[in-house]
């Protein structure tokens, strides 16, 4: 029960300090979730992120679910998920009441731009942070450069990458080029 | 039973939508125009605060769209009903996982799929610089070469750069410090 309440603050507090979509999550999750309390690793983080790309419903919901399946079971994803949502619905139902004007104030449009260049910055961070457990080898590296262009410069789903990915990994391993 | 009617739109959307909150955009459009409950033009109002609030942008959606309907319940039923798939989906592939973790063939998947996720959201982020330091819009307009790079957001950046990642002081702060530090500086010198 303890630990319940505990995934269900933990990850109310990561959805109070998120602004965007799921990808703008992942500094607070490493800090969160794999610095301050251990309940994962920046390795198993990219797992349910690749996994929580290609099945139904949004990513920040799935790695939610996901994290709080790993620390709690069954009942640790629901509490996980419910935190995650929780913010959202006092902030959303507050701003929809009081301030239906709220996304046209001057001062709110001035502090989300600022927002958004941070928001750069940690996924930068979280990036370079990243790349050393995620790509090992030379073949993970052309692997993440294909998927970063690609999806730069091409409309192309995700789910198409993921698949494709895990393929690539399969035949990589077989063909022995993993790990050189 | 317009409860049960928001729960179960939003429940369709959670389950055909793929990939982050901008993926249920085109279920909310149809919604709109299945339902009549909101508008074209308020779903744009909808999607700016959404995107101008904390919390993911696909549950920011559903709470307003649900609360518009039908007041807090109905943004309760809508939410729910966004996640209820996600749980039930996500609740039985992580056990599926755990049962193959070790298995050969899942690790050499995953080997794959975890430079695929850096690569994702190094694209993720490319695309909010894009939104964040260059003023392509401005630029069309005017073709003033200096009207390309939004300069305060530039130095913004770049002082951000130097503090989380080589100031030792600063350099371990929780990333909220740095978020509300920027949306003062965007308050302080009307980015």
């Amino acid at each position: 029960m303890k630990k319940l309440l505990e995934l269900f603050l933990a990850f109310a507090k990561i959805g109070a300090m998120t602004f965007g979509g799921g990808y703008a999550m992942i500094p607070f999750l490493e800090r969160e979730l794999v610095e301050k309390r251990g309940w994962t690793t920046s390795e198993e983080l990219m797992d349910y992120y690749a996994v929580g790309q290609c099945t139904p419903g949004i990513i920040a919901i799935n790695t939610a679910t996901f994290v709080g399946q790993s620390v709690a079971g069954t009942f640790g994803g629901i509490a996980a998920t419910l935190g995650m949502v929780f913010p959202s619905l006092v902030i959303i139902t507050l701003i929809a009441s009081v301030l239906t004007n709220f996304a046209e104030l001057q001062a709110v449009k001035s502090a989300f731009a600022g927002i958004r260049v941070c928001v750069c910055v940690l996924i930068f961070n979280a990036v370079v942070k990243l790349w050393k457990g995620a790509v090992p080898d030379k073949a993970a590296l052309v692997l993440c450069l294909a998927v970063f262009g690609l999806s730069v410069f091409f409309d192309i789903s995700p789910v198409l990458f993921v698949l494709l990915c895990a393929a690539a990994g399969i035949l990589f391993t077989r063909l022995g080029v993993r790990g050189k | 039973m317009i409860l049960l009617r928001l729960f179960y739109e939003f429940f369709k959307t959670g389950l055909f939508a793929v990939g982050g909150g901008m993926a249920t955009l085109p279920f909310l459009y149809s919604m709109s125009d299945a339902t009549g409950w909101f508008s074209h033009g308020q779903l744009a109002d909808m999607i700016a605060v959404s995107e101008s609030t904390p919390g993911p942008i696909g549950v920011n959606m559903a709470t307003y769209v649900g609360f518009t309907t039908a007041g807090l319940p109905g943004a309760l039923a809508a939410t729910l009903g966004l996640v209820t798939p996600s749980i039930i989906i996500i609740l039985i592939i992580a056990r599926v996982l755990q049962a193959f973790r070790q298995n050969r063939v899942v690790d050499a998947a995953f080997y794959g799929l975890r430079p695929c996720s850096v690569g994702l959201i190094a694209a993720a982020g490319l695309l909010v610089v894009k939104i964040a330091v260059f003023n392509f819009d401005l630029y069309a307009q005017t073709g003033a070469i200096g009207d390309l790079l939004n300069l305060k957001a530039l130095l913004l950046a770049a002082v951000l750069v130097v503090l989380t990642r080589y100031v030792k002081a600063t350099k371990k702060l929780h990333p909220i410090v740095f978020i509300l530090g920027s949306a003062a500086a965007g308050v302080l010198f009307s980015f």
